[in-house]
């Protein structure tokens, strides 16, 4: 392929000097000593990443259970959302070897073609990791919970809708008797089901649901209404102690309904774990989410600054730089970096979801 | 200023059309192997449950899978494959010699302090 040597040279001349032993350009041999020294920064994060979880006693969280959503159709799609970012990112990296391709036949418009395509392709990428963050910031439905026995577990299935909030004594903002639901005639007392999950949630992990009585931000106590819940199932994860629990341990059915609700509504700070930050997340051990946040952060960063390389370059390609200079090794250089982005997140890939 | 670094070698780094259409084959090919490979990793990890026995297996599959789309992506996408042997082993053999060592002992190290936690508690 291209980027080869052309013509052999005897030992003598290639280490006596003015020659590169290595048949390469100064840019391009320093492009690739400083992807060696960040593919071991992403190595030893990755490293320390796989020590934390060797040590942890915790179950840790399994890829499959965690991201399972896609956007607008809602959960129980294993995998699929993160095997297309792999997807798209795969295929902005083909777009920009397709751009070095053109290059070497001094192809400007056939550049040109391909580096748009790979930028546009590295913003779904990161349009796509802000919809994969956001969702694990907020996390799901039902949560996670702390059973009687203090083991915690994750809460599966289909949450029923909420329909209404009624107060029944009144707050900073809410009057006793006002209804707010999602058909209520007051512009302030209209809330959509999602709204008022919203605040459920809000509540529920302050401690705020009690019994059957659930105590809003502007202090008011309401009591609420929704539709059932169906095929719920409460995976238990880790015993009271902080160790793994070996095999499957599932409450179902009516069980599960009981349990979950019983801790939902116990009126105990901390019981329910909704969605992940730097102190706690409800898939697993605190540790996972500094992680996930660190190393797929740092990674999306590479992605950005990829991109607005790619923009630069393209730049000096649509004036007409490199063609003036008669070769486009500036995109071959670019290129180096946007592969190795990828070639980055295929190991972040393995290691966070799949394994 | 002369840059000789653009004239030596820089230079040097074109084809012709004939040349250019092997190259894009070449191209489509690795892009469809990645492809597939994805596909059977994502599959793989959706229909396996992780407290099977044999995820261990699938684990190690894994991680086959990834050193393998790993080599097309260097070798191919980045033409490491394609540069002297002497460069390619200059990138490559340090990288491989530290990253081995530093992942057996960080490893090693971890599963004894799990089985300490484990057994006196953390």
């Amino acid at each position: 392929m291209a980027g080869h040597a052309t013509a052999q040279v005897d030992n003598a001349t290639a280490w006596g000097g003015k020659t590169s032993p290595f048949n390469v350009s100064y840019g391009k041999l320093m492009m690739w000593f400083f992807l060696v020294s960040d593919a071991l920064t992403f190595s030893g994060l990755l490293v320390s990443y796989g020590v934390v979880r060797h040590t942890t006693t915790e179950a840790w969280p399994i890829g499959e259970e965690t991201f399972s959503s896609l956007p607008f159709l809602g959960h129980g799609y294993p995998l699929i959302y993160v095997a297309i970012m792999t997807f798209i990112l795969i295929v902005s990296s083909v777009t920009m070897v397709l751009a070095v391709e053109a290059g070497h036949r001094m192809d400007k418009k056939g550049v040109m073609k391909w580096m748009v395509a790979t930028i546009i392709g590295g913003f779904f990428f990161l349009g796509s990791q802000a919809w994969e963050w956001s969702h694990f910031i907020h996390g799901s439905e039902f949560g996670s919970i702390e059973l009687a026995d203090g083991s915690r577990a994750i809460v599966r299935g289909h949450m029923g809708e909420f329909q209404s909030f009624t107060i029944v004594e009144g707050g900073k903002h809410h009057k006793t008797g006002d209804v707010l639901s999602p058909t209520a005639k007051e512009e302030e007392n209209k809330l959509s089901s999602e709204e008022l999950l919203h605040d459920f949630r809000h509540a529920a992990a302050l401690g705020h649901v009690k019994g059957d009585k659930i105590r809003l931000h502007d202090g008011s106590i309401a009591t609420w209404k929704k539709a059932d819940d169906h095929e719920m199932e409460i995976r238990v994860k880790t015993d009271g102690s902080g160790q793994k629990i070996k095999g499957l341990q599932r409450i179902e059915g009516a069980d599960a309904l009981k349990t979950y609700w019983g801790v939902v509504t116990s009126g105990e700070k901390g019981r329910v774990i909704y969605g992940a930050d730097l102190t706690e997340n409800e898939y697993g051990p605190s540790q996972y989410g500094q992680f996930f946040f660190f190393i797929t952060g740092f990674h999306g960063f590479h992605v950005f600054s990829g991109v607005m390389i790619n923009i630069l370059i393209f730049l000096g390609v649509a004036r007409g730089v490199y063609h003036k200079r008669g070769h486009y090794e500036m995109v071959e250089k670019t290129g180096l970096y946007w592969h190795f982005v990828d070639l980055v997140w295929v190991f972040v890939f393995t290691f966070f979801y799949l394994v | 200023m002369e840059r000789d670094d653009i004239y030596e070698y820089s230079l040097d780094n074109h084809h012709s059309e004939e040349q250019g259409k092997k190259v894009r084959r070449k191209i489509w090919v690795v892009t469809a192997i990645l492809t597939v490979i994805t596909t059977i990793e994502v599959a793989i990890g959706a229909l396996v449950h992780q407290d099977s026995s044999s995820w261990w297996i699938v684990k190690l599959l894994f991680i086959g899978l990834t050193l393998l789309k790993a080599g097309y992506i260097v070798l191919t996408f980045m033409h490491l494959g394609d540069e002297r042997k002497a460069l390619k082993y200059v990138i490559l053999a340090p990288y491989a010699l530290f990253i081995i060592y530093l992942i057996y002992i960080a490893i090693n190290e971890a599963n004894a302090v799990h089985q300490a936690w484990e057994t006196y508690g953390g």
